[in-house]
This record gives C-alpha cells, sequence and structure tokens, in this order.
C-alpha cells in the first residue's frame, strides 16, 4: 500500500515532464495542426479548444484534471478519443511485450545459470559467444531477417500483422503471429539477462552459505536449483524490471517490422502526423502502467525475500 | 596509457573488436576521398542491381543509388550522430551526477528525485516524446537519444563521486581554503575520468543503435541524407525482393556494435580491474588435488592427516597456506588447532573434505586416511555421501553460512535427507526439533519457521550445531564457532559442544586463536604458523611449558581478569607473507632467541613423550 502511494509523486512527476516536452514545441501549434488550412479563425478556433489561450500551469492542471478522469484528449488524426485508441492499441502491445518478456526472463536466466555452473566449458563458451551477437543485433534488423527466413523462404509463419485476414482471430491464430515478433524482441533482452544471471550466480556461488550446503553434503544439483538460484532471482529481479521498459522500447521497433497494431506503431504514426495530443496521451499512460508494473516487481521482490519482508 | 592499450591488446576478443571499430572508422571518415560513385545521384534504370552488377560493388537501392557509397557516408553520419550523443550525455549526466554527489543533502536531492522520474519512463516512449515536440529529424533524434541516456550517467557519477568527496584528500583541499567549485574541477573531476569513460564505452554502442532505430522509424535523418538506420528503413520495403539492400546497412550496424560491445568490455575490464570476468570463478564441489593415487599410511586413529600442502595459485604468486601438514585424531577426542589469522588452520580443516574454493585453491600432496580411504582422492557421489554425515562442520559466522532465504526447519531438513531419503518427514522434522532442544533452543517450534536472519548470533551458532550433528557424525569440524559472537555466549556454545561431545563419544577438531578457549575444551593442541604445525602436545603439558617461542607468546596473550600488570600482550611483527616463505623458520624473524641457524634450511620436528616441536632453542630448553 506505502509502496503504491509512493507512485504518485513519480506519476505527477512523468505527466510534467511530458507536459512540459510537449509544450516546448517551438512556433504555434495551431499552425503546425492545420497547416495550409491556417486562416486566422482556424488557429483562434484551435487554441480555444485546446485551451491554448491559457498560462502554463492552468493548462497543466486542466490537462491533469482532464486525465484523472480518464480523458486524454482527442486525436484529431483518427478522429476519436485518445484513450479508446490508447487502450485498443496497448492491449497488442501487452500481448507481444509480455511474451517476449516472459521469454527473456526465462531464457535469460537459464541460459545465465548453465553457463555460470559450466563456466570455462565448451557450453559457457559458446553461450558466451550467443548471447553476445544477441545483445549486438539490433532488433529491428533481426525482425527483417526473420521474415525473410522464416516466412518468406520457409514460409513458417506469417509476414506480419497479429491476426490473419481472412478466416483468423482465435487464439492459435494470434500465437501464430506472435511467435516471431516476440522472440525477434526477446532475443536482446535475453543476451543482457543471460550476462546478468551469470555473474549473480558465480558470485553466489562463491558465498559462504553455498560452502555451507556442501560441507553437509547436499547434492550439487539441488545446491544450484534450491540455493543458488533462489537467491539468483531475487537478485536478478530489479534488473528485470529495468529490462522490461527495454522490452517495451523495442517492441516500437518491432511492431514497426511486424505490421502489428499496437501503441509503438501508433506513436510513431502520430509523430509523423503530427498528432500531438495522441503522443501526448499514449506516452503518459504507458509510462504510467510501467511505472505500476515496477512497483509489483519491487512487492514481488520482498514477498521472495524476507530479509526485506 | 601505453600500459591500458597493452592491457586491452592482451584481451583478444577486445583487439578484435578493435581492429574491426577502427577499419570501419577509417573506411567512414576516409569516405570524401574514397574514389567512391556519389551517394545521392538517383538513377532509377541502374535500381536494385545485386552487388557487383554495373560496377556498383555493393549493388543499387531503390532509386539506383550506389550502395557502397551510401553505407560509407551512413557509417560516417550514424558514428558521429552516436558518438555526439554519447558525448553530450556523458557531458550533461557527469555535471549533474558530479554536482548531486558532492553537495549532497538538497543539490543532491532535488537532482536525483528528477532523475528518477526521467528513469521512470520506458526510454524510447520519452524519446518519441521529444521527437513529437521537436520534429522529425536527426539532430532532434540525437538530442531526444542524448537526453534519455543522461540518467544514466548521472547516477553512476553520483555513486562514485560520493565516495571520493568522502575521502581524505578531498577534506585536505577543503581544509586547504580551496573553492568548492576548485575541487570539483581540479581534484574530483580527474579521478572520474575513468568512470566516465566506463559508462560512456558501454553505452555509445546503445546510443548509435538508438538513433539508427529513430531513423529507421522515419523520425531520424530525412531523405535524401541517410544513416545507417534510414537507409535500413527505406530498403525494408524492398526486403522480399531486393534482399541485399537490407543486409547491407543492417550487417553494418550490428559490426559497429558488436565491434563497441567487445571493445568496451576490454576497456573495462582494463580500467576496472575488479569488474574484470577473471575474477568471478565458480568454486569446484570439490578441491583441485593433485597428489595422485597417494596411498595414505594405514592408521588405527580415526582420521589421519598425512603431508597435506595446500596452496592458492592467484594470478603468478603462489600462497602456501598449509605446508606439509600432518596430525591425528583419536576417537572421542577434541583436538584443538591454533594459530594466528592467515596461519593456515581454516585452510587446513576445510582440505580434510575438500572443501577449499578451487580454484584458486589446488591440493598438491598429501593424504587424509579416513577408514583406510585417502578422502582427498574419492569421487564426488563418495564425498559427498561422507560430508555432514560422518564429517561435519561448524563455520565462524552463522548469518552467512546459513541461506538467507530458507528457513531453519528446511535447512534442518535439507542436512537430514541430503543422507536420508528414505526418512519419512514427520520423523525428520521431530528428530530435528529434538536436536534443536538438545542444544539449548527453548522453543524449538518457534524457530522453526524463522529465517536465519530473525534469530540472534547465539541462537544461529546453535542452529548450525544441531545441522552438523544431525546425522551423528564422528567428527565435527568446529572453524571458530564462537569467534563471532560475545562472551557470554561463547562460554554457553562452549558448554553445549562439550557436553554433547561427552554424550555422543564425538571427535572434535576444534579450531580457535585463542588459547584460553582451547583449553577448557580440548584434550591435545596443534599450534600452526604461516601454514606449517610447529608445535604438537596435551593443552595442559603446553601451557604449563611451551616448547617452541610463537607458542609461548600465543599463551602470553590470553587476558588474565583483574590482573593490571599483565599488559595485554601482543607478538611484535607480522606473520610472512605466504607467497614469499623465507628459508629456514618462518617466525625467525619475530623471535627473540633467533640465531644464524634458524634462518637456513629446514628446521626438523623434534619429539619426546606424546609432544613434538620445530625449533632448535626450545624456550626452556628440552622439554
Amino acid at each position: 500500500m506505502n509502496r503504491l502511494l509512493s507512485a504518485i509523486p513519480v506519476v505527477l512527476g512523468i505527466t510534467i515532464i511530458v507536459f512540459l516536452i510537449i509544450s516546448l514545441i517551438p512556433g504555434d501549434p495551431a499552425t503546425a495542426i492545420l497547416g495550409s488550412y491556417a486562416t486566422p479563425e482556424n488557429v483562434a478556433k484551435i487554441n480555444k479548444d485546446l485551451g491554448l489561450d491559457k498560462s502554463l500551469p492552468e493548462r497543466y492542471l486542466i490537462w491533469l484534471g482532464n486525465i484523472i478522469q480518464g480523458d486524454f484528449g482527442r486525436s484529431f488524426s483518427l478522429n476519436r478519443p485518445v484513450i479508446d485508441e490508447v487502450m485498443e492499441r496497448f492491449n497488442a502491445t501487452l500481448i507481444l511485450s509480455g511474451t517476449a518478456f516472459v521469454l527473456c526472463s526465462f531464457f535469460g536466466i537459464l541460459v545465465g545459470t548453465i553457463s555460470a555452473a559450466r563456466q570455462y566449458t565448451l557450453t559457457d563458451k559458446f553461450i558466451t559467444f550467443i548471447v553476445l551477437i544477441g545483445i549486438s543485433i539490433p532488433s529491428f534488423f533481426l525482425g527483417m531477417m526473420m521474415i525473410l527466413t522464416f516466412a518468406v523462404r520457409l514460409k513458417l509463419f506469417p509476414v506480419s500483422g497479429m491476426y490473419a485476414i481472412w478466416g483468423g482471430g482465435d487464439l492459435p491464430d494470434l500465437i501464430n503471429h506472435l511467435v516471431m515478433p516476440s522472440i525477434a524482441l526477446a532475443i536482446v533482452a535475453t543476451g543482457v539477462v543471460a550476462r546478468i544471471s551469470r555473474n549473480a550466480v558465480l558470485e553466489i556461488l562463491r558465498q559462504d552459505y553455498v560452502r555451507t550446503a556442501r560441507a553437509k553434503g547436499v547434492k550439487e544439483r539441488s545446491i544450484l536449483i534450491s540455493h543458488v538460484l533462489r537467491v539468483a532471482i531475487v537478485t536478478i529481479l530489479p534488473v528485470l524490471g529495468l529490462q522490461a521498459g527495454f522490452v517495451l522500447s523495442g517492441s516500437v521497433y518491432i511492431e514497426i517490422v511486424f505490421q502489428w497494431p499496437g501503441v509503438g506503431r501508433m506513436l510513431v504514426d502520430a509523430i509523423l502526423k503530427r498528432d500531438i495530443i495522441l503522443v501526448q496521451g499514449g506516452v503518459v499512460f504507458v509510462s504510467i502502467c510501467y511505472v505500476f508494473f515496477n512497483i509489483a516487481v519491487d512487492v514481488l521482490q520482498r514477498v521472495l525475500d524476507p530479509r526485506i519482508r | 596509457m601505453i600500459n591500458f592499450l597493452k592491457i586491452v591488446a592482451k584481451n583478444r576478443l577486445a583487439a578484435f573488436g578493435g581492429i574491426l571499430l577502427l577499419i570501419i572508422l577509417t573506411l567512414s571518415i576516409l569516405a570524401p576521398i574514397l574514389p567512391l560513385k556519389e551517394p545521392n545521384i538517383t538513377n532509377t534504370a541502374d535500381r536494385f542491381m545485386v552487388p557487383f552488377e554495373g560496377g556498383h560493388i555493393l549493388g543499387t537501392d531503390h532509386l539506383g543509388r550506389d550502395l557502397l557509397s551510401r553505407l560509407l557516408w551512413g557509417t560516417q553520419l550514424s558514428l558521429a550522430v552516436g558518438f555526439a550523443a554519447a558525448f553530450i550525455a556523458a557531458t550533461f549526466g557527469s555535471i549533474l551526477g558530479a554536482i548531486a554527489g558532492f553537495y549532497g543533502q538538497k543539490t543532491d536531492n532535488i537532482i536525483m528525485r528528477f532523475i528518477d522520474m526521467l528513469m521512470a519512463f520506458p526510454y524510447i516512449l520519452l524519446a518519441l516524446a521529444i521527437v513529437a515536440a521537436l520534429g522529425p529529424g536527426l539532430f532532434n533524434a540525437l538530442i531526444a537519444v542524448a537526453l534519455v541516456n543522461i540518467p544514466f550517467f548521472a547516477r553512476n557519477i553520483r555513486g562514485v563521486t560520493v565516495t571520493l568527496a568522502n575521502k581524505e584528500f578531498i577534506e585536505a583541499a577543503r581544509l586547504s581554503g580551496m573553492s568548492n567549485l576548485r575541487i570539483l574541477i581540479v581534484e574530483i573531476f580527474p579521478n572520474l575520468l575513468p568512470m566516465i569513460v566506463i559508462a560512456m564505452s558501454t553505452t555509445v554502442g546503445w546510443m548509435i543503435l538508438e538513433t539508427a532505430g529513430l531513423s529507421f522509424l522515419g523520425l531520424g535523418s530525412q531523405p535524401p541524407q541517410a544513416d545507417l538506420g534510414s537507409m535500413l528503413g527505406e530498403a525494408r520495403s524492398a526486403l522480399i525482393t531486393n534482399p541485399h539492400t537490407s543486409f547491407v546497412p543492417g550487417i553494418m550496424i550490428f559490426c559497429i556494435v558488436i565491434g563497441i560491445n567487445l571493445f568496451g568490455d576490454g576497456v573495462r575490464d582494463a580500467l576496472d580491474p575488479r569488474l574484470k570476468k577473471g575474477s568471478l570463478i565458480r568454486p569446484l564441489p570439490q578441491t583441485i588435488y593433485e597428489g595422485g593415487d597417494t596411498q595414505p599410511t594405514p592408521s588405527t586413529k580415526l582420521l589421519s592427516v598425512q603431508n597435506l600442502s595446500t596452496q592458492f595459485h592467484v594470478n603468478q604468486d603462489v600462497y602456501q597456506s598449509s605446508n606439509d601438514v600432518s596430525f591425528e585424531i583419536q576417537e572421542g577426542e577434541c583436538l584443538g588447532l591454533i594459530g594466528e589469522s592467515g596461519s593456515g588452520k581454516s585452510v587446513t580443516a576445510l582440505s580434510v573434505t575438500s572443501l577449499v574454493a578451487s580454484p584458486p585453491g589446488v591440493i598438491k600432496k598429501g593424504s587424509v586416511n579416513y577408514k583406510n580411504e585417502n578422502l582427498l582422492a574419492l569421487p564426488y557421489e563418495k564425498l559427498r555421501s561422507i560430508r555432514g554425515n560422518k564429517i561435519s562442520y561448524i563455520f565462524q559466522d552463522p548469518l552467512t553460512t546459513l541461506h538467507p532465504l530458507h528457513t531453519i526447519g528446511d535447512q534442518l531438513l535439507e542436512a537430514l535427507q541430503a543422507h536420508d531419503s528414505k526418512l519419512s518427514i514427520s520423523e525428520s522434522i521431530s528428530k530435528s526439533k529434538d536436536l534443536l532442544k538438545s542444544v539449548q533452543i527453548p522453543n524449538p517450534d518457534n524457530v522453526w519457521d524463522v529465517y536465519p536472519h530473525q534469530l540472534s548470533g547465539g541462537m544461529r551458532q546453535r542452529v548450525c550445531i544441531a545441522m552438523a550433528l544431525i546425522n551423528n557424525p564422528e567428527l565435527i569440524i568446529a572453524d571458530e564457532p564462537t569467534t563471532a559472537l560475545d562472551v557470554t555466549v561463547q562460554a554457553q556454545i562452549l558448554n553445549i559442544l562439550n557436553s554433547l561431545r561427552k554424550e555422543r563419544k564425538l571427535s572434535i577438531l576444534f579450531i580457535s586463536h585463542d588459547f584460553g578457549v582451547i583449553s577448557q575444551l580440548c584434550d591435545r593442541v596443534i599450534v600452526m604458523y604461516a601454514g606449517s604445525i610447529v608445535e604438537e602436545g596435551p593443552v595442559k603439558n603446553i601451557i604449563q611449558q611451551a616448547a617452541h617461542p610463537y607458542t609461548s607468546e600465543l599463551i602470553k596473550c590470553v587476558p588474565q581478569l583483574g590482573n593490571k600488570e599483565h599488559a595485554l600482550h601482543s607478538i611484535p611483527g607480522n606473520p610472512p607473507s605466504l607467497n614469499q616463505l623465507p628459508e629456514g623458520c618462518a617466525f625467525a624473524n619475530r623471535c627473540q632467541y633467533k640465531q644464524d641457524q634458524c634462518l637456513k634450511g629446514s628446521v626438523p620436528v623434534s619429539s619426546k613423550d606424546n609432544r613434538s616441536y620445530k625449533c632448535f632453542y626450545p624456550v626452556g630448553g628440552t622439554a
């Protein structure tokens, strides 16, 4: 509960920062929006609609008040309420990023642990090498190569989109569309998690309590699982929280490459169409969700670690 | 600097990364003078030529422009933008971090809260918001990427500054009347530089990737100007028909980033040796044994350690922690092992069941005879069945030796079930709880579900004793079990050990640096100095008349209560470093009876009755 309350200043900070950035638009926003339709009457109308005739703090408070009531404004390029569009898109982003996040957490920890437990063997060197390639390849390029190989050449998966245009829409169809983008999105994060897990496991293996477990005659495998991994997960959790941000960020590229109808693609389109209200709403909404996600991670860590409970 | 380059060059991967980067860098810098075709001349007749077609080494793109030329120019642009972003982020981030860390208090609070806010965003959303406000364009993308990376620098640099600001030389500068700003620039900044370089080397790859990413999305460089990201973005629409247009920029980005990552890892290792990969080594489940199939001499005793030599190999140095050590323990005997810290007592004790962290530890030679088998040469599974079952340990600090995330009950059950998987859970629980009672834990049921950090030190050590006893071992090796405890608790723990020992006819190898403690508990004692045994015999006799000068000094160190005349005694000088043991007697340079003979060759062991010592000139003549 205390953690939830502590989110309030962070959320306020986020809204202030986004509001300030957006308000810094050089030139007259009304003219920017209207382009060649910028007659004086139209400009005045837009200014009034957007409340631009008021002072900065006033505008912020009005905007904040609206957000609290769930009103993120109206997108003029789509001509519908921002919140409706964002919610719809966010759902798709959540499916993609969530899958990638689960993949990268699971495989990252698994691979990192194996690598540490087999330190300096061929397995370890192979994993380290693959991880290095994984964290160096741009996800958007990887996505394109995957489309070329698995969709175009091998025809294993659909090229793009979230559902088939004809006769799709069910869960198997979604999964079929999800495989490639989620893997492309997860690869980099998996590499990062694997690197950190490997170091964490190596660090823990040197602790006194591991020696105690060995002195007790516990089997190496159980030491690794119930002693080492147990602690490793607690230390890696905050890193996973951070990785969620990277996965969410990477999803913007992946959504573009795979034509995934998520928030990232919406934001890029909105920027290119200069639909500032939509950008503003989308950024604030997703960022706030991310704050709450990190609180959840924090709470989970408290549950798993009796020392800070 | 040359030294630094040498270290980087020694790391083959880093050198490879460095060379890869250097080649890319040179080629992109040379782009204006290389005989390249014009990057921006469109020729739709020549569009989508494959590599080597029509004199285009890498082919042409959708507008018939030469890809090689565009690639090198694009690389130049991407690198420039990436490095510029890294430089801007490093500058502003470091300034903010240094100010926050140096001035502390309110300034720190305000800056860091602001940084925390920035970090609460998934980074790309912030970048997108900035680009949305400023409008698409390469320069705006650069600013966005730089801004987004400021928090990373600010946090790292702040941390380093805080530790620096508390160092003596900063205090000295303050006292000499230097202004804060001057201290910051003259004293702190030069010390921050390596950290800034490390942070830059780890992030510049990211920033190149991020700016390329924004360009890829169409938010960065605008046509006809092209960096690698926008080249890839433009090529995407022809991905299926003409994949080579995508390969060219994509592979280049990959090469740049992997080069920076490899090189950056090398730079980090060279600048900050603590982070070096090699410093994290997994200790093997069993110490490396180089004694081959040494057959132990038969012995009637419970355990017989014979000529044990354990070393640590760190870089080029060999530390001889345990040097030709031999001793025996009888059934039901309590043998004390005493010496200063670093004398090799713990290493000797851990060597018995191959628990010495390895690498770096190696058991060079010797054997441990237990039931006519050499414990050191046992295969792992067999050794495991003895550890904690026949021979168990009690370690020094029960807070670090108990697992922090498992309850006491679980840790006891684990010890039981490691050796007796047939025992039912309810039997195991009642057996464990009985044992907790016998180590004088008043409320075993409450302690059962508790985590180690919730218990007091004395309680924790009782738990450790119970855990060591749980499989009815024949020998307990107690490695300074009371050192971490306060005096009253020490006495309780010693009493518990003593009574359990008599009850169960246990053998104990009791390690301590305190003759007072040893005399309360042990029958015989071994004195170790610099890895070797220097004296051995019954505790009573040795306390009456020590033979080795070191032993007699150690005995003098025990304080006597209420005796003001008896000033607290300490042994002058320090023990020799274990990686360069002197010839002759290792104690000679601290010894008041030293003669020339002591400095040459090796000192023989003299024995008489049940005592032995390693000294030419024993205290009080031949004992």
